[in-house]
Formats: C-alpha cells, structure tokens, sequence
C-alpha cells in the first residue's frame, strides 16, 4: 500500500488517464449509507436529547427546547444503578472467560504438550457464539425453572430438599446471565488469543528453550507482552459488546430486571424509553451511551493502526533515541 | 555414567510431568465441551417429549413425540413461526449479500485507487467500526418512520451497506491476496473498471466473502434489539421477536414441549449449518483481527 502511495505522482506524469474518481465512485454507496442511516440518525439523537419530545396518550409533547434537563432527569433516575448491574454483569463474564480462554490457547500451542483432537474442541467450544441469545435466555429460563428439568434433577438426585428459585435471588439471575455471556464468548476469545501466540515466532520459544527457560517463564516473558495488542482488542471490543448487552436479560427477565431491577442494563432502559417513545430521554441516554462507546472506539482504533512490534511505547522511545545516537541500549 | 541416569531420570520426571499437565487440560476441555453441548441436547430431546414427560425431570433419551409438537407449534396461530421464519431468512440473506458486496466494493476502493481522502476515509471506516448501532436507534427510528419503512424489513437490511466489520475484515484478505498487477494487466486489455471488479476481483475474494457473509447472516438472524423496535404487525415479526413474546406471554397456559420445540427450531438450522462450515468459520474468526 505504502508503495504504491509512493509510485503514484510517477505514475501521473507517464500518463493522463487519472483512476482518483473511480476510488470515489467504488466507495461511494458505503459512506452514502453510512451517513443516511447512521450520522444523520446519531445527529437528531443528540439534536433531539435537549428537547422535551414525548407521547403522551395520544398526544406528542414537543419538541420544546430545554437544556441540559433531559440529561439532569436521566442521572436523576436509577441510570448508574443499570450502568453498575451492565459493568458488574460483564465483568462477572469475562474475567472467567480471558482467563479460560488464555489457559486453553495456551494448551492448545504448546508444543510440547501435543492434545489430539484440536480441531473438534474449537469447533465445540465456538459454537455458542452463533446462538441466539434471546433464545439461549428463553432456554436457560425454561430449564432453570422452579418446575424446570435442573430443579426437578436436583431434588430427585436429593442435593436439595425443594426448588431452588434461581430467579428471586439477584446473585443467581446475575450469574446466569454471565454464565451466558461467558458460554457465548470464551471459544471467540480463545481463538484470537490463540491466533495471537500462533502468530509469534517460534524461533524465540526455542532459544528460550535453549537457555533453559520453562514453559511458565515462557509466557510471561515472551508470549503475554507479544500478544499485548490481541489481549486489547479483545478487552475493548468486550467491553463494547457488555455495554450492548440486552437480549440475555431482557428474555430471562421478561423485561422486568427482576428481582427488583438488579438486571435492568443499560440498553434495557433506553429500549423503554424507545418503546414508550419518549424521545428526548431516549437521546440523553444514547448520547451518554455514545460518549461511553467513543472513547472504547478510539481504544481499537489506537490497537489497530499501531506499529506492530512488540515493544511498550517507553521502549520504543528508547530505541529511537538510541538510532540517533543520542543514548545507549 | 551417573550423570546419563540423573538424566534419564529427569526425562521420566518431565514425562510423567507432562502426562498430568496433559490430563488436566483434557479434563478440562471435556468439562467445557459438556457445558457447551449439554443445554442443546436437553433442548432437542425436550422438544420431543410430551409436557408431562418434561415436568419430571431431565432424559438422556429422546421421546416420541417430535412430530407431534412439531404440529402443535406450527398450528398456533399466536406464535406465526412460519412467517418468522420467512422473514427472518429474507432479512439476513438480504443484509449478507448487500454487506458482503458492497463492503467488498469499497475495500477495492480504498485499496486499489489513488485519491485525496483515501486515508481519511480508511480513518474514518476503523473509528466508527466497532460503534453500536444502538447509539442512533432514536434517531433511526425516526428517520424510518418519516421515509415511510417502519413496519416493514427493508430498515433491517439497507444500512448493512455501510458495514465497517466486514469492509475491514475483506480489506485485510486483499492486501493479502490480491495483486494489483491482475488489475493493471485487465485494463491493459480494455476491461472497463466496474468490470474488472465483478469479474476479476470478486472470484478471488470468494473465501472471504463466504466467511463474511456467514457472519452477517447469522448477525442478523440473532439481531433482536432493532427489529422488536421496527416491525409491529404479526405477520413481520422475525424469530428472536417471536422468542421473547414466548417468554412474556402467559408462560403457563404454554405446553412447555411446544416452547422447546420453537426454541429448537430457532436454533437448530444454524447449528446444523455450523458443523457443516465450522472450518472455514472458526478460520474465518481471525482473518481480520490485529496480529501479535
């Protein structure tokens, strides 16, 4: 690509057909959707989050102009309460899922270790990943039941005396949901990782070897710094799918963040208001959703347009002083 | 010859080592695997037991009943699981195929051609790329109502031609695979440019594209958040919609086979299709993503 850049002044004085407008024509369609349905839409989101705009009955108030009042009412409500259930959810999910999914890319590319049936495991582990969630929580809702099959099993099995409610207690609703969410993502996350470690050279893991470094020792030096950037991405962009997370408690709870509102996300509570049409607080709410997601946006960004070499940004600066011989190494 | 035993040894020491290390992690895959697979077997053998076989407990063995609740669910007319079907499918092909082609349009774009803005737009596509669509819902909602869409499905479809994942992921596959000498060598031989895509360019995509547009498929089957907003009338609804209406209609009047079973049917197509492709899909999960 960079080549390319370089050639194309050459290029231009050899002859005159120019392609430029090609480029423009090919990427047309895509900003012309992307801005019909996704910047004008975000634009009269945030336009519309300082008016008040609901519906009434019948009747639409509004829109009348009125600050920063929606966004006062919006904090006034319980909207830390449902951002604290979404972050505490999430991270009941996916401390269990980054550290299983690195155990297991681990395993799978030690080559030493040498697991048979590789393919079968990832193929397994993957697969809830493409379940619908709202069916996945209809699932889990009917099998974990007071009259459901694990109560029923449980009892016959004689762990428990009666029906354990799982849906009255707010740790065991919370945990479901994160169980879900763990299910759903450890096998996309291990794959990454383990596209990561695969990625490595391996001549570094073998002169370690040589100078009689172990495995431990191994992937805390070499492969957790080199799959730094994957570790990120992966971090960010689930951090991103958390505060997203709408299908799985919206199902199990039947909208009602039940018991007593402990699983009402953040999502769940700005589908209410879209529901209810109430526009204005529906825009304060995504606009403060919008700002959350800009800042993990600019982190994947910064991820993924980074120089790709394995080094902290102290090294790096180290190094550069060292090319212009300002320092030693 | 001391030290050739010691050796020997500390070879047997690693061996039985690694032996542990080795059993552990199969227990462990084994336990994953089970966790995985176990609620979609309950799932399928539920969904072929009558209610009050289910009511008593968990089987390992299927029922007799499949056909029966089969019927059963397909009769009900308040859950219109047909025309779910239908509309879920007409959707997700829609947004598969329009994501993939025009991702692959504007990938070609930026990569293949020399214009001003080209980095800026590069920029641009990879900051928005992992923004929720959810964070303009309002104004969407608004926008489709006023252009007349709502309560219709082409809303769950058109914006999938601005697709920054997929555009990023076919990008990546090109730089790979795609040598622009091709291209120069096609209008050397008059191809015009739109050509040269649809008949040069694309045929060497293909594995990415198939990869994506399974993706999008499957995205846009499981998508519940936009369109339980969009469709209103029954006969519109897509599955999840119908899925959750399961849950918030009166749960007891329901026969709890017949909730497996639509359960089933929402979830078995795409594990079967699954298995089928899992290689190039569980390949396909990388193909985009930052190197280590």
């Amino acid at each position: 690509m960079l080549k390319a850049v370089k050639a194309a002044p050459a290029l231009r004085q050899h002859r005159t057909i120019s392609y430029a407008r090609w480029g423009y024509i090919f990427i047309a369609p895509f900003f012309a959707a992307f801005v019909l349905f996704s910047l004008i839409p975000l634009c009269s989101t945030i336009y519309y989050s300082f008016f008040e705009y609901y519906r009434s009955g019948l009747k639409v108030i509004g829109p009348n102009f009125v600050g920063i009042d929606n966004y006062k009412a919006v904090f006034g409500s319980d909207l830390l309460k449902y951002l604290w259930n979404t972050v505490l959810i999430w991270i009941m999910g996916f401390i269990p899922q980054l550290a299983i999914s690195m155990l297991l890319a681990a395993w799978f590319t030690d080559l030493r270790l040498r697991l048979h049936g590789k393919g079968f495991f990832k193929v397994v582990i993957y697969m809830p990943n493409l379940i619908m969630a709202s069916a996945l929580a209809m699932l889990f809702f009917a099998l974990f039941a007071d009259n459901g099959p694990i109560n029923s099993t449980l009892i016959s099995m004689g762990v428990i005396s009666e029906p354990y409610q799982f849906f009255t207690s707010v740790a065991s609703t919370r945990w479901l949901i994160a169980m879900m969410n763990f299910l759903m993502w450890v096998g996309n996350t291990m794959i990454l990782i383990m596209a990561g470690i695969m990625g490595i050279d391996s001549g570094l893991f073998e002169a370690a070897r040589i100078d009689g470094c172990k495995s431990g020792q191994m992937f805390r030096r070499i492969t957790l710094p080199l799959i730094r950037p994957i570790l990120i991405y992966v971090l960010i962009t689930s951090m991103i799918g958390g505060l997203q997370m709408f299908d799985v408690p919206k199902v199990l709870t039947n909208n009602t963040g039940s018991p007593n509102r402990s699983t009402t996300t953040i999502l769940m509570y700005l589908n209410n208001h879209l529901f209810s049409k109430n526009y204005g607080m529906a825009g304060a709410v995504s606009v403060i959703l919008f700002l959350l997601c800009a800042v993990l946006c600019i982190g994947v960004f910064l991820v993924l347009t980074r120089p790709n070499d394995g080094l902290t940004r102290q090294e790096r600066r180290l190094l550069k002083k060292a090319e212009k011989g300002e320092c030693k190494l | 010859m001391k030290n050739s035993t010691s050796n020997m040894e500390l070879n047997r020491k690693g061996r039985t080592g690694l032996n542990v290390h080795r059993t552990i992690s199969y227990i462990m895959l084994v336990l994953l695997c089970f966790l995985c697979l176990f609620f979609f077997y309950i799932l399928i053998i539920n969904a072929t037991r009558t209610n009050n076989e289910i009511q008593k407990g968990i089987s390992l063995l299927p029922g007799s009943h499949f056909m029966a609740n089969l019927k059963s669910v397909l009769n009900n007319s308040t859950i219109p699981i047909l025309s779910g079907l239908k509309n879920s499918l007409i959707i997700s092909v829609c947004a598969a195929v329009l994501s993939t082609y025009f991702s692959a349009l504007t990938a070609y774009g930026i990569y293949a051609y020399n214009f001003k803005y080209k980095n800026l737009a590069y920029a641009l596509i990879l900051l928005i790329m992992m923004m929720p669509t959810q964070v303009s819902a309002m104004g969407f909602l608004r926008l489709i109502s006023s252009m007349g869409m709502k309560d219709t499905l082409w809303p769950l479809f058109l914006p999938n031609i601005a697709a920054p994942i997929v555009f990023f992921f076919i990008k990546q596959y090109m730089e790979a695979n795609l040598r622009l000498e091709i291209v120069e060598a096609a209008r050397i031989d008059g191809s015009k440019e739109f050509h040269t895509f649809n008949t040069i360019v694309l045929p060497i995509l293909k594995p990415a594209l198939a990869v994506q547009a399974i993706f999008t498929f499957v995205c846009s089957w499981n998508n519940y958040f936009l369109p339980a907003l969009i469709l209103d009338s029954n006969t519109n609804k897509t599955m999840p919609i119908l899925i959750a209406e399961l849950r918030s209609a009166d749960y007891l009047k329901f026969n709890m086979a017949a909730i497996y079973m639509t359960i089933a049917i929402a979830i078995v197509p795409v594990i079967i299709v699954y298995f089928f492709l899992s290689k190039y899909i569980v390949g396909g999960v990388t193909t985009g993503s930052v190197k280590g």
